[in-house]
């Protein structure tokens, strides 16, 4: 055999290989997810806080407002953007938390199972929410508030999945600074309370006093609002939000950088 | 053949020295046990082995790998069981363990596992609904769903009562009957003289005695003779030389025509040897 062919061989069997190992990944990613869900909907608090608090704000809202459709022009996106932080942002800080303080990070970082696929499952399950919520939310505007459809569906999934790279990398990022699992609800609600009541989230930002607009400005949740009232109610595009895609994407980067730099396989307290 | 080999093994936080250079080997297919008090050094030790900790200083191998790696092939092949358990709660024992088995090339059978650790009522529970003990035994069998070469038990009876301490050691026998090597840490005396095959007693990082539990007690060279003298409180003489000693204490007690009631030669036990060193050692 040439020297040639003995590459190719070689070259062949290390492909074959990786097609093994992808699809090994991709199989343990899928388990995990899987577990993910069927977890997900056992713990009752979870499913409550992350998936069904922002439609009952939708619900209540919606009738406190019906037929006054320019508040819930402003009100819909604005729970949309709320769900997508509560679905990755709180869920994930809380979930990463627990799995930290139980020991299950720890024990799961002793069996073969690679990082990655581990971590692609819990991400997973997050991102299920979010689309899940974003479904609904986006029908129920419909045929409930009588909203038109949302008109740019692409520029919906861009700053939805923008969305929840940004504040899942941040919702790692600040369980590191959680201390322990009692602490976690103060920690979060720390954050999400006084975002989503300066981001615009029940009411028009435009008409909030200027300090807080200027916070606003600074933070990411009223970008993705404004992302997504553009693509829900008034047809824009993404061309016409790129500050809003910046200011989140530089957040999104520095809440990646924080979420694997801080990363802590187990807790402080052993 | 070796399954674990130590050499010079250190570890240091920050000004503390956790370990001090500690030499030891696992044989394959042995029990072998960690003994000391508590902040000896033993979880460092063995979270170093696990592949969860860096070590300072020193050289290690478990089954041929360098644990600090972290190689799947190696985690594939050793099963830990850590001191504080983390599992999730709403999943029942079956759901656990059948998931966990999906990690591992080659696992066992999760009935079989199940029953191993003695959770086969249990299959169907919820681990927020099973006592400690009963989730101490998941813990050993998500430890063994992978069918390991290796086994990390750390302190894996702290907390049970006498009657669960007794079912975890005949499930820690059954591991060496299934020709597992088994690396056990434990504070309790009596536990490390049940299970283990070969004891190393640790304190303050380095290790005091190392030998089969038997041979830890004989192996100090020293008897101890004990007696009473009529209604005398009883006295114990620790020597060397038992031989000379017995004959000087008969010789005269026989010339003061007094009898030693309760007259014994013992060699000292692993827990006279283990309070010995341990209490030198914090001198």
């Amino acid at each position: 055999m040439t020297e040639h062919a003995i590459d190719r061989g070689r070259a062949g069997r290390a492909a074959i290989d990786g097609r093994a190992a992808a699809r090994r990944w991709s199989g343990l990613a899928w388990r995990q997810y899987r577990l993910e869900r069927k977890m997900f909907w056992r713990n009752p608090s979870a499913a409550f806080f992350n998936f069904l608090l922002p439609l009952l704000f939708l619900g209540f809202f919606g009738a406190l407002l019906h037929n006054r459709l320019r508040d819930l022009q402003v009100i819909v996106p604005g729970i949309a953007g709320m769900s997508v932080m509560s679905t990755t942002f709180n869920a994930l800080a809380f979930n990463i938390t627990a799995l930290r303080e139980l020991g299950i990070l720890k024990r799961i970082r002793g069996t073969p199972l690679p990082t990655s696929a581990y971590l692609a499952g819990i991400a997973g399950n997050a991102v299920t929410n979010t689309v899940l919520q974003i479904t609904i939310i986006s029908v129920a505007g419909h045929v409930v508030f009588g909203l038109d459809w949302p008109n740019q569906l692409l520029s919906l999934a861009f700053f939805v999945a923008l969305g929840v790279v940004c504040f899942a990398s941040l919702g790692v990022a600040l369980s590191h600074a959680i201390p322990n699992f009692d602490a976690a609800p103060a920690y979060v609600n720390a954050a999400f309370l006084p975002l989503i009541f300066i981001s615009g989230v029940f009411y028009d930002s435009a008409d909030a006093p200027r300090v807080i607009k200027d916070a606003a400005e600074a933070l990411p949740l009223k970008h993705l609002i404004d992302g997504l009232s553009g693509a829900m109610v008034h047809g824009e595009g993404v061309g016409q939000h790129l500050v809003a895609a910046l200011v989140l994407a530089i957040w999104g980067a520095a809440g990646l950088i924080l979420a694997v730099r801080g990363f802590s396989w187990e807790s402080r307290n052993d | 053949m070796t399954a674990i080999e130590v050499r010079g093994l250190q570890k240091t936080y920050g000004e503390r020295e956790a370990v001090r250079g500690i030499d030891f080997d696992v044989r394959r297919g042995e029990v072998f046990g960690l003994l000391g008090p508590n902040g000896a050094g033993k979880t460092t030790t063995v979270e170093i082995l696990e592949g969860y900790r860096a070590r300072s200083g020193g050289h290690v191998a478990v089954l041929g790998h360098d644990p600090a790696h972290r190689d799947p092939d190696l985690r594939a092949r050793v099963g830990i069981v850590l001191q504080s358990s983390g599992i999730y709660q709403y999943l029942t024992v079956r759901e656990s363990v059948a998931h966990w088995a999906g990690f591992y090339p080659a696992p066992r059978e999760v009935d079989e596992v199940i029953g191993i650790v003695g959770l086969e009522d249990a299959g169907e529970q919820r681990a927020n609904k099973l006592s400690g003990g009963q989730k101490r035994r998941l813990d050993l069998a998500l430890a063994l769903i992978g069918d390991p070469e290796l086994v990390f038990l750390d302190e894996p009876t702290t907390g049970f009562d006498p009657a669960a301490r007794r079912a975890a050691w005949d499930t820690i026998r059954s591991l060496r009957d299934l020709g597992k090597t088994v690396l056990l840490t434990t504070h309790y005396l009596d536990e490390a003289q049940a299970l283990a095959d070969r004891v190393a007693i640790i304190k303050d990082g380095r290790i005091l005695a190392e030998g089969p539990p038997a041979a830890l007690g004989a192996g100090s060279g020293r008897s101890l003779i004990s007696y009473r003298t009529g209604d005398g409180p009883p006295r114990t003489h620790e020597t060397d030389d038992p031989t000379a000693l017995l004959h000087e204490l008969t010789a005269a007690a026989l010339a003061r025509g007094e009898r030693l009631e309760d007259l014994s030669v013992a060699r000292p036990s692993l827990e006279e040897v283990y309070l010995e060193l341990t209490a030198e050692a914090s001198e």
